[in-house]
C-alpha cells in the first residue's frame, strides 16, 4: 500500500500539486486520471523520488519515502517497477538484456539463474523466442510488453505505469490493460496507473483518482465513475457525444 | 556570468555523485571495457590519419622555412618532434577528439536522459551518473595516452615519409634529429597534459548530455555545447599546464 499525505510540488513559481492526499491499495489496479497539465505526472513523479516535492509525505508500506536515507531508498526502488510512457529501454541492450538487468545490479543470481528468470518474465508477456531482438527491431506494443517483463522482473512489490496505453491500437491497448491486471492480482502488487484512456478506466480501475488543477478532484472506482454527477469528471470523460450516449446507455442498463 | 558559475557548481556537484563506488564491479569492468572500444579504439583510424598528415606537414614547414645555411639539416627532425610531442599531438588530437568523443558522449546520454532511460535507472535504484559517466571517464583517462603515444609515432612516421618523398632530408639525418637532445619528460608532460583533457573532454560533455531537458533539438544543443566547452577547456588547461610545468 502506498499512502500520500499533504503532498505539494511547484516549479518556482507555479505550484502544480496542492495538498494532495490519497492511498494505493495493494493488490489493486489504482488509476490516476485526468487532463493534460493537470499534474498527473508529477504526482507518479513525486511518489518514485524523481521531483521532490516541497511538503508532504509518500508512505511505502509505512516507509516515509521522503525521509529515508539514500541507501534506504534505493532499498525502497529495488521493490519499485516502472513503466515509462516510451517504454524506455536500454537501446544498446537485447531484450533479454533489458530483462535481465535490473537482476544483473542487484542479485547474486548465475546467469543461468537470470535468463530462465528473464525467458519466465518474457513467456509472462508473451514474448518468448524474441530475446535476441533490440528494442529498436520491436514494435510500440513489443516495447510495452518487455518494458512490463522488465518491471516484475524483480518481483516488484509496486508496480507504476506511466500512460502504458499510449501510441498503441485499442487491440493492442487492450492486451496490455489486461497483463497489468493479471500481473497485479497474481502477485499481489500496488499498481499505479497514469492514463488519458477510458477504456482503461472501465476495464481495470479498481481505485480511480480524478486530478483536477493539482488537486485530488475525485476518488472512485470504475463504477462509480459512471453514475457520479461530478461536472468536472464529466467533461473529461464524457467530453464527446457518443461517450455521452455510451454513459446514458450503461445508467439505464444499471438500473 | 551567473548561470556560467551555477553550472560550475553544478559540475562538481555531479562529478562527487560520479565518483561514489559502483554497484557491481563486475558490472563496472564489463561497461569499463565497452568504453575503451567506443572511445578509444574507435578513435584510432581518426588519429592515425590526422597524425600522419599533421606530421607530414610540419616536417615541410619546417624544411621550407630552414633557408640559412648555419643550421644543421638534423634540426628538420628535432623540430618535427619537439612541436609533435609537445603540443600537436597531445592538443591537436585532444581537440579534435573532443569533436568525436564529446558530442558522442553528449548526445548519447542527452539521449538517454530525454527517453527517460536515466529515469529507469533512477527507479531501479541505480546510480545513473556513476555507472554511465564513470567508465567513460576512466575508459578515456586510461586509453586517451595510449592514443596520443599512437599519434606522436605516427607523426614521426608522417613526417619522414613527406621529407624523403620530397628529398628534403635523409632517413639518417631526419632520425639523427628525432634523437638529439631528447627528454623523457617531455613524454612524461605531454602524456599527463593529455589525462587532464580527457577528463575535461568526457566529465564534460557528460554533463551537459545529463542535464539535457526537452527533445531531439535540445539533444544537439548540448552536444554543440559540450564540445566547445571542453575544446575551450583544454585550451585554458593547456595554457595553465605550460605554465605551471615549462616556465
Amino acid at each position: 500500500m502506498i499512502e500520500v499525505i499533504g503532498l505539494n510540488k511547484s516549479f518556482g513559481d507555479n505550484q502544480v500539486l496542492f495538498d494532495i492526499d490519497t492511498v494505493f491499495e495493494k493488490g489493486k489496479v489504482n488509476l490516476i486520471i485526468g487532463q493534460s497539465g493537470q499534474g498527473k505526472s508529477v504526482l507518479a513523479k513525486c511518489i518514485v523520488g524523481l521531483h521532490k516535492p516541497e511538503s508532504g509525505q509518500v508512505l511505502f508500506d509505512g516507509r516515509n519515502f521522503l525521509e529515508l536515507s539514500r541507501a534506504e531508498r534505493t532499498d525502497v526502488r529495488k521493490e519499485i517497477g516502472m513503466l515509462f510512457q516510451g517504454s524506455a529501454l536500454f537501446d544498446s541492450m537485447t531484450v533479454e538484456e533489458n530483462v535481465m538487468f535490473p537482476l544483473t545490479m542487484f542479485t547474486k543470481m548465475s546467469k543461468k539463474e537470470m535468463l530462465e528468470r528473464a525467458n519466465f518474465c518474457l513467456e509472462r508477456v508473451n514474448l518468448t523466442g524474441k530475446n535476441n531482438l533490440y528494442p529498436a527491431e520491436c514494435s510500440g506494443g513489443m516495447q510495452k510488453r518487455i518494458a512490463i517483463a522488465r518491471a516484475i522482473a524483480m518481483k516488484p512489490k509496486y508496480l507504476f505505469c506511466d500512460e502504458p496505453n499510449s501510441g498503441l491500437d485499442p487491440k493492442t491497448a487492450l492486451v496490455i490493460d489486461n497483463l497489468i491486471r493479471e500481473i497485479t492480482y497474481e502477485y499481489e502488487i500496488t499498481t499505479v496507473v497514469i492514463t488519458h484512456d477510458m477504456n482503461s478506466v472501465i476495464e481495470i480501475g479498481d481505485n480511480v483518482i480524478f486530478i483536477y488543477k493539482g488537486q485530488n478532484w475525485w476518488q472512485g472506482n470504475r463504477d462509480s465513475i459512471i453514475t457520479t454527477d461530478n461536472a468536472e469528471i464529466g467533461d473529461f470523460v464524457y467530453a464527446s457525444e457518443f461517450m455521452k450516449e455510451i454513459r446514458a446507455n450503461m445508467v439505464d442498463k444499471r438500473k | 556570468m551567473i548561470k556560467l558559475i551555477a553550472n560550475i557548481g553544478k559540475y562538481f556537484q555531479m562529478l562527487w555523485i560520479v565518483f561514489s563506488k559502483p554497484e557491481k564491479w563486475r558490472i563496472f569492468r564489463k561497461r569499463l571495457f565497452e568504453e575503451i572500444q567506443l572511445i578509444g579504439i574507435n578513435s584510432i583510424p581518426l588519429v592515425a590519419l590526422m597524425s600522419t598528415f599533421m606530421g607530414g606537414v610540419i616536417a615541410l614547414q619546417t624544411a621550407s622555412n630552414m633557408d640559412n645555411p648555419l643550421l644543421p639539416e638534423y634540426t628538420i627532425g628535432y623540430i618535427t618532434r619537439s612541436s609533435t610531442i609537445l603540443e600537436f599531438s597531445p592538443t591537436i588530437i585532444s581537440l579534435i577528439l573532443a569533436g568525436k568523443v564529446g558530442s558522442n558522449v553528449a548526445s548519447e546520454i542527452g539521449t538517454m536522459r530525454t527517453t527517460e532511460q536515466i529515469d529507469a535507472l533512477e527507479i531501479m535504484g541505480v546510480n545513473s551518473l556513476t555507472f554511465l559517466v564513470l567508465p567513460k571517464i576512466m575508459a578515456a583517462v586510461l586509453f586517451f595516452p595510449i592514443l596520443i603515444i599512437f599519434s606522436m609515432g605516427l607523426s614521426l612516421v608522417g613526417g619522414w615519409l613527406s621529407l624523403t618523398m620530397a628529398d628534403l632530408s635523409s632517413t639518417e639525418t631526419y632520425v639523427f634529429g628525432i634523437r638529439s637532445f631528447f627528454f623523457v619528460s617531455n613524454i612524461v608532460y605531454a602524456l599527463g597534459k593529455t589525462v587532464v583533457f580527457a577528463f575535461l573532454i568526457v566529465s564534460i560533455a557528460s554533463f551537459y548530455g545529463y542535464y539535457t531537458k526537452g527533445g531531439a533539438l535540445d539533444v544537439g544543443k548540448s552536444s554543440t555545447q559540450a564540445v566547445v566547452s571542453s575544446s575551450v577547456a583544454i585550451l585554458a588547461a593547456n595554457f595553465l599546464i605550460t605554465q605551471m610545468f615549462l616556465l
